[in-house]
């Protein structure tokens, strides 16, 4: 490491009985630690708040100063799910279920393959390949909106859930091939040369010898191509209408205050936001790596 | 299909394996290697490059959808009036204005609590996830948080905090500022750096965790200060991980259409690009300027993402000489 070298020159400081000096200071290490809990909490906290007042009766929820230990209801639940409202989010989300699942199925298919051939038998100038796909990633939706907008009025697939299907696929299918590749590029050569010397044909080493190792790696990457569909709006806002929108779509109508409402706010919140918690904590070790495309381990 | 599998190349940049005997031969097997490849990298391009060709072609076009009698093209004078409009060029300075406050607030905040994760304590793992939970909320629902539940000027919990803390202290006329009025530029910025600095947090503490410990520990022992040890050692280490979290942040929040859409509806100054464009092609039905808009974003956004690829490539060839 190249950062080594830059270390000043610090003269050496031993104690008299020559032991080296303790490096950690346990009071400091109590404070510290107590800072990390207090930001962790606040940062925890607007979510902690959400679930609560999603618990609370809307005039529980409307208080100031707020009503912390009020008593639980699921009023705000039934108004969202449309009992006494006439609200149906069911279309909605069995819509944005069905565009994550779908869309992240056809991503593995296109990028398992896709990263095999850039590790574990590589084409030629596979760098090149793998950093055009970064590159689409990061080339703003915004801006290739209207193209795909009129082609969808043209050929009549507005408001149709496979439009968003084959878009969320372009989107997440970079982030996949990236980190299936690093993934792949796990497999040991040794027990795949071994393998094949053993006589073993590709799909047999790709069942029995990949496939263990990289399955971890398949499912991080689906929760994390699963999570990024599910939170799409610009797309989905301006492609759909009353048949194919999607959860987030149909959070937007809670922009405008409706008088007493927030606990349905809340409620409505928390249901759309909990596919992706559950999936975020169970990816949570491989996040940074498919947040990073990628390049961080 | 052959089943010999070659060695991969683990350095980057190398010319590829000696290639076999004969032409035809050589030709077959290149093909077997790309064929896995095909599906994926014709499907990119067919969804993501041609959409980009189209919106390049439209901005030279005079094109609204409520006159379509006038359709034709016109050169540059897409992007002369993109580029004189008043409400675009605030646009403009919105979108440099939010990507860069959030990006640096959240990259700071990210690299305070990084540090303090990295140290060992009772619960650390809990911190970690508390850490993590507001970027696992979906977008939408975050902004509506913000907006519904904490910057309510009546019942937000910012405002009912502000009242229990005047409270405690016998007075009746706690501050009860209306957030989003006051601030809505700074609003919008809370809430993303709110969702923002666990994802900096995230890849700091992965850029931290793979310091080389052993080295450390030798200088703590030569008697190197923490403030020696993080000047001369993790900062030079981190840099680049503080330069990708730096230019991935900047790509997605220049894209931020969620927050400002939901928040404030674009209104009160805090229009962006994605807003404007959005607005200018599904309100107005102003194709042609909506596509120049387009285009400018998007040669904004290749000046980030070339430093961004770069970055990432110099982390990438490092993993794979390692």
């Amino acid at each position: 490491m190249s950062s080594v070298t830059d270390v000043a020159p610090v003269a050496a400081t031993r104690t008299p009985g020559g032991e080296p000096r303790r490096p950690r200071k346990p009071r400091g290490g109590a404070l510290l630690a107590l800072l990390a809990w207090l930001i962790g909490f606040l940062f925890v906290l607007p979510v902690l708040w959400m679930v609560l007042t999603s618990f609370h009766s809307e005039e529980d929820a409307a208080t100031n100063p707020p009503s912390v230990l009020a008593p639980l209801t699921l009023e705000g639940y039934r108004s969202f799910f449309g009992i006494g409202t006439g609200a149906n989010p069911w279309p909605s989300l069995l819509n944005s279920l069905t565009a994550s699942v779908v869309s992240t199925a056809i991503v593995l298919l296109l990028a398992i393959p896709a990263a095999y051939a850039l590790s574990i038998r590589p084409v030629r100038k596979w760098t090149d390949v793998l950093f055009f796909f970064l590159s689409t990633r990061m080339l703003p939706v915004v801006a290739g909106l209207l193209p795909i907008y009129l082609f969808a009025q043209f050929s009549g697939l507005l408001d149709n859930i496979w439009l968003l299907i084959v878009l969320y696929t372009a989107m997440n299918l970079p982030i996949a091939v990236w980190m299936m590749r690093s993934f792949l590029a796990e497999v040991p050569v040794e027990i795949l040369e071994a393998a094949s010397m053993d006589g073993a044909g590709l799909l047999l080493t790709l069942r029995r010898v990949v496939a263990p190792i990289v399955l971890p790696g398949i499912a991080a990457t689906s929760l994390i191509c699963f999570i990024f569909s599910w939170n799409e709006l610009l797309l989905a806002r301006t492609l759909t209408g009353t048949v194919a929108q999607t959860a987030p779509v149909y959070l937007t109508g809670f922009v405008t205050s409706q008088g007493l409402f927030l606990a349905q706010v809340c409620a409505a919140a928390f249901v759309v936001s909990l596919p992706v918690l559950v999936a975020g904590f169970a990816a949570q070790d491989k996040l940074v790596q498919g947040l990073s495309l990628g390049a961080v381990k | 299909m052959s089943t010999t599998i070659e060695r991969r190349r683990d350095d980057v940049g190398t010319p590829p394996p000696p290639p076999p005997p004969s032409g035809a031969l050589r030709r077959t097997s290149d093909w077997a290697r790309r064929a896995p490849l095909l599906p994926a990298l014709i499907f990119t391009i067919v969804v993501t490059q041609l959409p980009f060709v189209v919106t390049l072609v439209v901005s030279f076009m005079d094109w609204n959808a409520y006159y379509p009698d006038e359709r034709g093209f016109t050169g540059f004078s897409n992007y002369a009036s993109v580029l004189t409009d008043v409400n675009m060029r605030e646009a403009i300075l919105t979108t440099v204005v939010l990507t860069v406050v959030v990006v640096l607030v959240s990259l700071l905040l990210g690299l305070g609590i990084a540090l303090l994760l990295d140290r060992r304590f009772r619960g650390r793992g809990v911190v970690r996830t508390m850490m993590i939970t507001p970027f696992l909320v979906v977008p939408v629902a975050a902004a509506l948080l913000w907006k519904h539940a904490l910057f309510n000027p009546e019942y937000g919990l910012l405002n009912g905090t502000l009242t229990a803390i005047w409270r405690l202290f016998g007075s009746d006329d706690a501050p009860q500022p209306d957030w989003i009025t006051a601030a809505p530029l700074v609003s919008v910025e809370i809430a993303l750096i709110w969702q923002w600095t666990p994802f900096m947090m995230l890849i700091l503490l992965a850029g931290l965790q793979s310091r080389p410990l052993d080295v450390i520990e030798a200088a703590r022992i030569d008697g190197a200060s923490s403030w020696q040890v993080f000047r001369y050692m993790t900062f030079p280490h981190l840099r680049r991980y503080l330069e990708l979290g730096a230019l991935l942040g900047s790509i997605y929040i220049v894209q931020n259409f969620d927050a400002v859409f939901t928040i404030t509806s674009g209104g009160l100054g805090t229009a962006n690009l994605p807003y404007v464009i959005y607005q200018t092609f599904y309100q107005a039905h102003d194709y042609g300027r909506a596509s120049a808009a387009g285009v400018v974003v998007v040669i904004g956004t290749i000046v980030i993402a070339t430093l961004a690829l770069r970055t990432v490539s110099t982390l990438f060839q490092e993993e794979n000489a390692r």
